[in-house]
């Protein structure tokens, strides 16, 4: 079924790719956009309804002030003016998820637009991004097709309908026409959606979690041979869900497109899947059978003019940019940008800098959470933040490395005391006998002990291989169960067979 | 006070006799269920009749006044409900089989104001489907029948409404307007109806029709009735964002006054001549002068761009219609049908909206999507929202030289059932003075002023700017008690003597 592809630089030298996004993002408001129900996640299926958000005959919607502070300020945060008077309209087709078979959405008149987006690429390059709109809706039901053997509705027996998610706030940012990126473009994707989702954070709007559909992505990619001004015909891909699949995706339409046009072809205006398994794109549905919404003014809801005020007001709420701020605790914590990078992608950022804010260094804060705490999580599958040691621990347990009470392998045994519930890291070192041992008397017979069995290391060292000294520390360290003091254990090896 | 007595009482006596401990409000409900069952077989004014529940809220207002408590001015009086509005486990159909036995979880904000006031709702009363018409001939449950005369519609959407007045079935009714169905019925059955302003009411549960022209609006057959019951269900609703946050206009007071002295009225130039039945404009003119003659200063005033009103509406109304009915879809609620597992969900949705839906909304929803399609949408709904506000301009400049625009509430009195019913055109033409204050948003209502030589009532129409809705009910009731002298008593003590039927209407609950 895979499409003949062209390899991504033969593709890069014929053409020019252009990309646009789509992105939407979910609203951690309390409840929903038009109704009172609640917007939390995982609920039992059709428990956080009521007759507005199910659409029964003759309810009607009361818009979410909450819901338009965060759309504005989310517009601020992406460098938007913000429109002094807009309207809600209804974006009209069937769909068994849609309660009212018609989305309430903003059309010709979004309440922020003329926007920019800094993304900052993995060379340390600023691209700028510019946003042509942003605009509130609300979200739909969710499907489930059961019986069937594909998941999917067709072939299904039945199909279950959950309502919960009907009418959570959803704002969708969407670009303009992202030219000049060259073969950087599916990294210009992937860096400005995972910029979105660092802002949308650090703004406290959403919690942007893309497993659990808080954000999704559709991409449109289109071709042209270098020099020329008119963009080629797009393609859209429609709901990736993960970053790594919004850079595989556009990669894949960038060839996928370039070889229909090296062959003589044109690109078909459509929709198209991302399947994250083969890593290609498939049809999804062509223009011929695009929908027309049927748009107009939504006429149960009054218009809205936040006032100037208030927007100033919300403008200065902004947290600071978060490329700004990276790069300004990267200068601060003396990373280099492998390490940031590192750091980043660890979804570690808040982690180590409440860490660092807790007294560790820097290093030592960034080592903890993208190693030993970075595999914990993934081992037991949960986010950084839920691992289960919060950044003061992990001060408390490299201040006591730092003091030579416990070295590095010690602090994991420490970690795993912490976890398992016995008290904070002093305690757990206390209760589990952790202490580095440095007293020369101990040690001494240790050593002594490490020496009369191994008597063929001994005579290398004696015999000036001092390297050597390394298998009697081990044999020590095995001894006193990793408590021994190193530095001190050598010391008294070469001094006795020095 | 005797059954003919207990029917024939407005509602503000009856509410006096209630709370004097006169009379209880469960006699007084009784009496109703009473001559519904004995008349509404030939009528057809109710879909539903609620006797159990309309019981039980006659007996909670009675145990209330029994224990010293304060009431409302018309607690314990029975009410008609028009069949678009929710009420919580009671069916609900908007006249259309596509909701045939569908019971809201909920009340709508009218329907709550109505309960919470004390006041008893007799049942569920008919209307043309989803409120589309002007005859009740829509209807996907039959037809209602004028009590003036049983060949005759009662005029629609409201027509449930405004002939269980006329036929004494309820003293008071809730109708809702979007082009004249609550006036229209009104100057078809002699009988007081009034549109508020635009967001002077709630429309929450009210099934929508077309969301920027619909209003819930009373009905009674006196003009105090009518402004008692426009004061219980008015006032601001945080469920509807339309809804006006502002103080309900003192209609009340209005009412009781009735004097029009030094009030200026406009007569509306364009609204009058070819097409009117020369009767209605006798009697219009003669109303007019009758006005003139209580004091109040007569203006002409001209709004030229009413005469595309009537174009506009028919573009704005399917087009929001064709939107608002579109979750009448088979997936959730309703009429549902082929969900046999050999079909698609578009197939159960179309077989379901083919038997669900009636001729008049079918074609309504087929214009709407059209007006508002791709490449059409500025042609059509879009050039009907700029004759919109040149109508609403059209107001604003004749409310600055009149206090009140007046005109016929219909070019004629109520035809025959059947006459038009294949000639939209004819029907649509029926809304010609009651649509342009839909399109503003100002209020209006129709009071009855006389008769036509077929013993067939005529309307009299007053509009009034938004948010003097008080206004209205300072002419209604000027009118009111000077015909009433004139006549020796109330047109509706004309209305032909109904006789009880063996037929009655199913009783639901």
């Amino acid at each position: 079924m895979s499409e003949p592809i062209l390899s991504y630089d033969d593709a890069l030298e014929a053409y020019e790719p252009a990309i646009g996004l789509e992105v939407h993002v979910e609203l951690n408001t309390a409840s929903k956009m038009f109704c009172g129900c609640s917007t939390a996640f995982g609920a039992a299926p059709n428990t956080h309804t009521c007759p507005v958000c199910l659409g029964l005959p003759g309810s009607m919607p009361a818009i979410n002030a909450k819901a338009v502070e965060s759309a504005i300020r989310m517009g601020l945060a992406l460098n938007c003016s913000i429109a002094e008077w807009c309207r809600m309209s209804r974006k009209n087709y069937f769909y068994p998820d849609m309660p009212k078979d018609y989305q309430t959405s903003q059309y010709d008149e979004p309440i922020a637009y003329d926007g920019y987006l800094d993304v900052e690429l993995s060379d340390g390059e600023v691209f700028r991004v510019e946003i042509e709109r942003a605009h509130m809706e609300e979200d739909a039901g969710k499907l489930t097709h059961l019986g069937g053997d594909t998941g999917r509705l067709h072939g299904a027996d039945y199909s279950l309908l959950d309502y919960n998610r009907a009418g959570v706030p959803l704002i969708e940012i969407v670009t303009r026409p992202i030219t000049g990126a060259g073969a950087r473009a599916p990294e210009v994707a992937r860096r400005y959606v995972e910029t979105i989702r660092d802002l949308m954070r650090a703004l406290g709007v959403s919690d942007v979690r893309m497993n659990e559909g808080s954000l999704r992505c559709d991409a449109n990619v289109s071709l042209r041979p270098w020099g020329r001004q008119t963009l080629g015909t797009r393609t859209e891909t429609k709901n990736i869900n993960s970053f790594r699949s919004i850079e595989g995706a556009v990669a894949y339409e960038i060839q996928r497109q370039a070889a229909v046009l090296q062959d003589g072809g044109t690109v078909e205006q459509c929709t198209r899947n991302w399947l994250e398994h083969l890593g290609e794109t498939s049809f999804g549905r062509s223009k011929e059978e695009a929908e027309d919404y049927r748009y107009f003014p939504e006429p149960d809801l009054v218009p809205i003019a936040p006032s100037r005020e208030w927007v100033e007001e919300l403008r200065a709420t902004l947290p600071e940019h978060p490329t700004k701020r990276r790069n300004r605790l990267q200068a601060d914590w003396g990373f280099s940008d492998l390490e940031m990078r590192d750091v980043v992608n660890a979804d570690a950022l808040d982690l180590v800098e409440a860490t660092v804010t807790a007294g560790a260094p820097a290093q030592a804060a960034r080592k903890w959470w993208t190693t030993e705490l970075a595999r914990r999580a993934n081992e037991a599958g949960v986010t950084l933040d839920e691992v289960g040691v919060s950044p003061a621990q992990v001060a408390a347990v490299q201040a006591l490395v730092d003091a030579g009470t416990i070295n590095d392998k010690l602090a994991r045994q420490v970690y795993d005391g912490v976890l398992a519930g016995e008290g904070e890291p002093a305690e757990v070192v206390a209760a589990r006998g952790l202490a580095v041992v440095s007293d020369d008397g101990a040690l001494g017979a240790a050593v002594d002990k490490a020496i009369a069995a191994n008597p063929d290391v001994a005579d290398k060292i004696r015999g000036g291989r001092v390297q050597a000294a390394g298998a009697l520390i081990g044999a020590v360290m095995k001894e006193m169960r990793g408590q021994a003091d190193a530095a001190k254990v050598r010391e008294i090896i070469l001094e006795r067979l020095g | 006070m005797d059954a003919s007595t207990l029917i024939t009482a407005s509602a503000t006596d009856l509410a006096a006799a209630i709370a004097g401990g006169e009379v209880s409000s469960v006699e007084v409900t009784r009496t109703h269920l009473d001559r519904i069952a004995a008349v509404d077989g030939v009528v057809h004014a109710f879909l539903s009749v609620d006797e159990e529940g309309a019981l039980a809220q006659a007996a909670a207002v009675d145990a209330r006044i029994a224990a010293g408590e304060q009431v409302g001015p018309l607690a314990g009086v029975p009410l008609a409900l028009k069949d678009v509005l929710a009420q919580k486990g009671i069916p609900t159909t908007a006249g259309s089989k596509i909701l045939e036995g569908w019971r809201p979880p909920y009340h709508a904000t009218v329907t709550q104001r109505l309960l919470d006031a004390g006041i008893v709702i007799l049942g569920k009363t008919n209307l043309d489907e989803f409120a589309m018409g002007s005859s009740t001939e829509n209807s996907a449950y039959g037809p209602t029948n004028n009590p003036w005369d049983l060949t005759r519609v009662p005029g629609g959407s409201g027509g449930g409404s405004a002939a269980a007045l006329a036929a004494f079935e309820a003293p008071l009714a809730i109708g809702t307007d979007t082009g004249g169905s609550i006036r229209q019925p009104a100057a078809f059955t002699g009988t007081v109806g009034v549109k508020p302003t635009y967001g002077g009411t709630s429309r929450y549960g009210q099934i929508a029709l077309a969301s920027s022209l619909d209003q819930p609006g009373p009905c009674g057959r006196t003009v105090l009735d009518t402004a008692l019951l426009h004061e219980v269900i008015a006032g601001h609703d945080p469920k509807d964002q339309t809804s006006l946050d502002a103080p309900v206009p003192p209609v009340v007071a209005a009412a009781r006054a009735g004097d029009v002295k030094g009030l200026r009225i406009g007569v509306v130039k364009e609204l009058g001549g070819e097409g009117y039945a020369p009767e209605v404009e006798a009697n219009f003119r003669a109303t007019v002068d009758l006005l003139s003659g209580l004091g109040a200063e007569i203006v002409e005033v001209s709004c030229p761009h009413f005469e595309y009103a009537l174009a506009a509406y028919y573009l704005i109304l399917p087009s929001e219609a064709s939107s608002n009915l579109a979750r009448f879809d088979a997936m959730r609620y309703g009429l549902r049908l082929g969900d046999d597992g050999t079909r698609s969900t578009e197939q159960v949705m179309a077989l379901s909206r083919e038997a669900g839906f009636g001729a008049e909304v079918k074609r309504r929803i087929i214009l709407g999507t059209y007006a508002l399609s791709a490449g059409y949408r500025d042609a059509f709904y879009g050039s009907a929202q700029k004759v919109r506000t040149l109508v609403q301009q059209d107001f604003t400049a004749a409310f600055a030289r009149a206090d009140v625009l007046v005109s016929p509430t219909t070019p004629t009195a109520a035809f025959r059932l059947g006459e038009r019913v294949d000639d939209p055109m004819a029907m649509y033409l029926n809304d010609l003075c009651t649509i342009p204050t839909n399109l503003a948003g100002n209020a209006a209502g129709s009071f009855p002023t006389g008769l036509t030589t077929d013993g067939l009532p005529i309307g009299f129409h007053v509009m009034a700017p938004h948010q003097a809705d008080d206004r209205l009910y300072r002419v209604g009731a000027a009118l009111e008690r000077t015909l009433t002298d004139r006549w020796g008593g109330s047109l509706l003590d004309r209305v032909p003597v109904l006789a009880p039927t063996a037929t009655t209407t199913e009783v639901t609950r």
